[in-house]
């Protein structure tokens, strides 16, 4: 008997073991060279620079300038978003702010980080965070959750006086992710992600291979989720066996030797 | 075996659609770039007052002569670079002759950097700051084509040919023509100058920068030509109706209109069973407004049923406000079901702000994506899966309490068997 529970005992820690271990074994955006992150920004939804996570991006814009930037965001993520912006030397305070969007232009709502921040005169630089909510696979039509698709940072100076506009400024920005794992593993899945001009690109993918401006050709390093994994698996699986072993262990316990204690050892 | 049907349908019906933009230039092919290759007009001031010698200790005129000859070089192959001059011509003192002073130094077309060079070379600063009929002129010569049109303003002056003013003329050419940008460069840090050339830029989504010193110039001309070689997709322009019945039907793509304050914008889009309408609208403040803003999208039935809306708010200072919407459309067991007309409504509640023209109206941008329709959450986690301490401690002590059941029981049995 202490065989079987010896090893149910094992069974038990390793079960327990694999949950939580298997919920951080998934691939994160691993922040890699800074090799290939664009060094400009858009200046609108529409001309948005594309970049990756994990990747600092820089730009050298004019205070006043409305800069963009679009990068990835899959399912099981909790992006953060950070911007650091250089000011002249001389300036008045200014107050900047950075705004996500998501895929469908809806502004994505901060958790926590200084989104907006004044820059007091002279002040050297500015920085900003937003930390967005977990990217879940799934949500109803009227609700704004945020879902995996394109996601468009907006970093603009809302509070500038006159005299400093034009100033040159230069920006960096970052994004980085966390990845939440099954406890945000919703059910349901978008057929597509919510890419914008994703309906155009992929009827034209169809009809011919020639390559022509889109409105977002981003997509994360991976390919985008197939939505269906989740640790989820892990933890309901190794309930299974623990419930298991734990039936075999109620069972030997109030099963006994197979001997019933009234008859005598010699009957 | 019904869904492999149903998608091959879907397939028809997409290539049917295609079929028809191509017959109708408004229709489903939004984005036909490669067709046209960008435009850049540079317009530089040759106005008297470039003589002053405040850039680097040389005057403005040969600190935007030395950045021309950078940028010339440095020009990407594929765009047509154009060089308008204004103020360079006239050195009278008569303002109605000195505010027609605008002249094409170099037609927009292929590059041939030489020529171009010693075109520039032959500049002496003049006569008037016309920025107006000068940014009127410059439109016209990016006339044609589909690509990007940029036009790069370079001045040390605000515009001495009141009362036209060039920030409107900048939203008229900008109501015009489809991707025309203006980015202004200011050469004198002047208060006057810079509020001119910001609102000129802010007119037209481009940019205002205040220069210097030559080599920011040149690096700031070289990045905005830089950004109109960038590939980006035109928009298809379109004019949405006052009611849904009257509205034009839009296909996945990207659409560009103008939408006057206050004004109702209507549009129809044809969803199938099974499919998803994605639609964002986003509308420019391309002049000064009050600061508290919105904008509105809904999406509706023929009959006037709301089904689901996109609703942003904003305050201070912006370039745009914009919102989405997502409509799956449920499966249907009929695989004749029709397509349904949704009827999308754009509203904004922008408001002028005193003394600011109200005409023409708003950049209103919007992008359709019809796609096929998500699969429906049945629970709330992944696959109805668990997870959890919980789970884990329930499903141990339910299989532990089963296991004991089951050992009493055959317990039971064998005592029972036994003394029969």
């Amino acid at each position: 008997m202490w065989i079987t529970r010896v090893v149910s005992v094992a069974l038990l820690t390793l079960g327990l073991a694999a949950g939580p271990a298997a919920a951080d074994s998934t691939p994160s955006a691993s922040p890699s060279e800074d090799g290939a992150a664009p060094t400009s920004a858009g200046t609108s939804f529409r001309t948005a620079a594309e970049i990756d996570q994990g990747r600092t991006a820089t730009a050298s814009a004019s205070a006043g300038d409305y800069l963009y930037w679009s990068f990835p965001a899959d399912t099981g993520q909790r992006p953060t978003v950070r911007a650091t912006v250089r000011l002249p030397e001389a300036h008045a305070a200014q107050t900047w702010q950075i705004d996500v969007y998501d895929g469908l232009r809806r502004r994505q709502a901060c958790q926590y980080g200084a989104q907006t921040r004044t820059a007091a005169a002279g002040t050297a630089s500015v920085e900003l965070a937003c930390v967005l909510r977990t990217v879940r696979s799934w949500s109803e039509p009227w609700a704004n959750d945020p879902l995996p698709g394109t996601y468009y940072l907006r970093l603009t100076a809302v509070g500038v006086r006159t005299a400093d506009l034009g100033q040159p400024v230069t920006a960096e920005v970052r994004v980085e992710s966390k990845e939440i794992g099954g406890s945000a593993a919703v059910d349901g899945r978008l057929a597509k992600p919510l890419v914008p001009g994703i309906a155009v690109t992929s009827q034209r993918d169809e009809d011919t291979s020639e390559t022509s401006a889109v409105l977002s050709g981003i997509e994360p390093d991976d390919g985008w989720s197939s939505g269906w994994w989740s640790d989820r698996w892990v933890w309901t699986a190794s309930g299974a066996v623990l419930a298991a072993l734990a039936g075999i262990g109620g069972y030997a316990l109030t099963r006994g030797s197979g001997r019933p204690p009234r008859v005598p050892p010699n009957a | 075996m019904i869904r492999k049907r149903r998608s091959a349908t879907g397939l028809g019906a997409l290539l049917a659609l295609l079929a028809a933009g191509l017959a109708f230039p408004a229709g489903a092919v939004a984005d036909e770039t490669t067709a046209d290759a960008p435009k850049v007009n540079l317009v530089l001031d040759v106005s008297g007052s470039m003589r002053a010698r405040d850039i680097d200790g040389q005057s403005r005129m040969a600190a935007a002569k030395q950045a021309f000859n950078e940028v010339l070089d440095a020009t990407p192959e594929e765009v047509r670079l154009g060089i308008r001059t204004l103020g360079a011509d006239y050195p009278g003192d008569d303002r109605r002759t000195g505010c027609k002073d605008t002249a094409q130094l170099y037609p927009v077309g292929p590059l041939d950097r030489t020529e171009a060079k010693a075109a520039v070379a032959t500049l002496t600063p003049t006569g008037w700051t016309p920025i107006g009929p000068a940014l009127l002129e410059a439109a016209d010569d990016l006339d044609g084509g589909t690509g990007s049109k940029r036009i790069v303003l370079i001045s040390d002056g605000e515009d001495t040919c009141a009362p036209l003013d060039p920030c409107e003329v900048a939203r008229e050419i900008a109501a015009k023509g489809i991707g025309l940008t203006i980015d202004t460069l200011g050469l004198v840090p002047n208060t006057k100058l810079r509020q001119q050339l910001s609102c000129i830029a802010e007119a037209t989504g481009g940019t205002y920068t205040s220069v210097e010193h030559t080599d920011e110039l040149a690096e700031k001309v070289n990045q905005l030509v830089e950004r109109a070689a960038n590939p980006v997709v035109t928009p298809v322009a379109v004019e949405g109706a006052a009611r849904c019945a009257k509205a034009p039907t839009l296909k996945s793509g990207l659409y560009t209109d103008r939408q006057e304050f206050g004004q109702e914008r209507w549009y129809r889009v044809d969803v199938a069973p099974g499919q998803e309408l994605r639609a964002s609208v986003s509308v420019a403040a391309d002049r000064a407004v009050n600061p508290d803003y919105g904008v509105l999208l809904r999406a509706v039935t023929e009959h006037g049923r709301e089904i689901v809306r996109g609703e942003a708010a904003g305050n201070g200072r912006t370039d745009v406000i914009s919102t989405g919407l997502r409509y799956p459309r449920p499966d249907s067991d009929d695989d004749e079901a029709p397509a349904e007309t949704v009827c999308l409504r754009v509203t904004n509640s922008f408001s002028a702000a005193s003394g600011v023209k109200t005409t023409p109206g708003m950049p209103l941008e919007l992008t359709v994506d019809v796609v096929e329709g998500p699969s429906q959450a049945d629970d709330v986690a992944s696959f109805g899966l668990g997870r959890g301490w919980w789970l884990l401690g329930v499903l141990v002590l339910t299989g532990f309490l089963a296991g004991m059941v089951w050992g009493w029981l055959s317990r039971w049995r064998v005592a029972v068997w036994r003394t029969n």
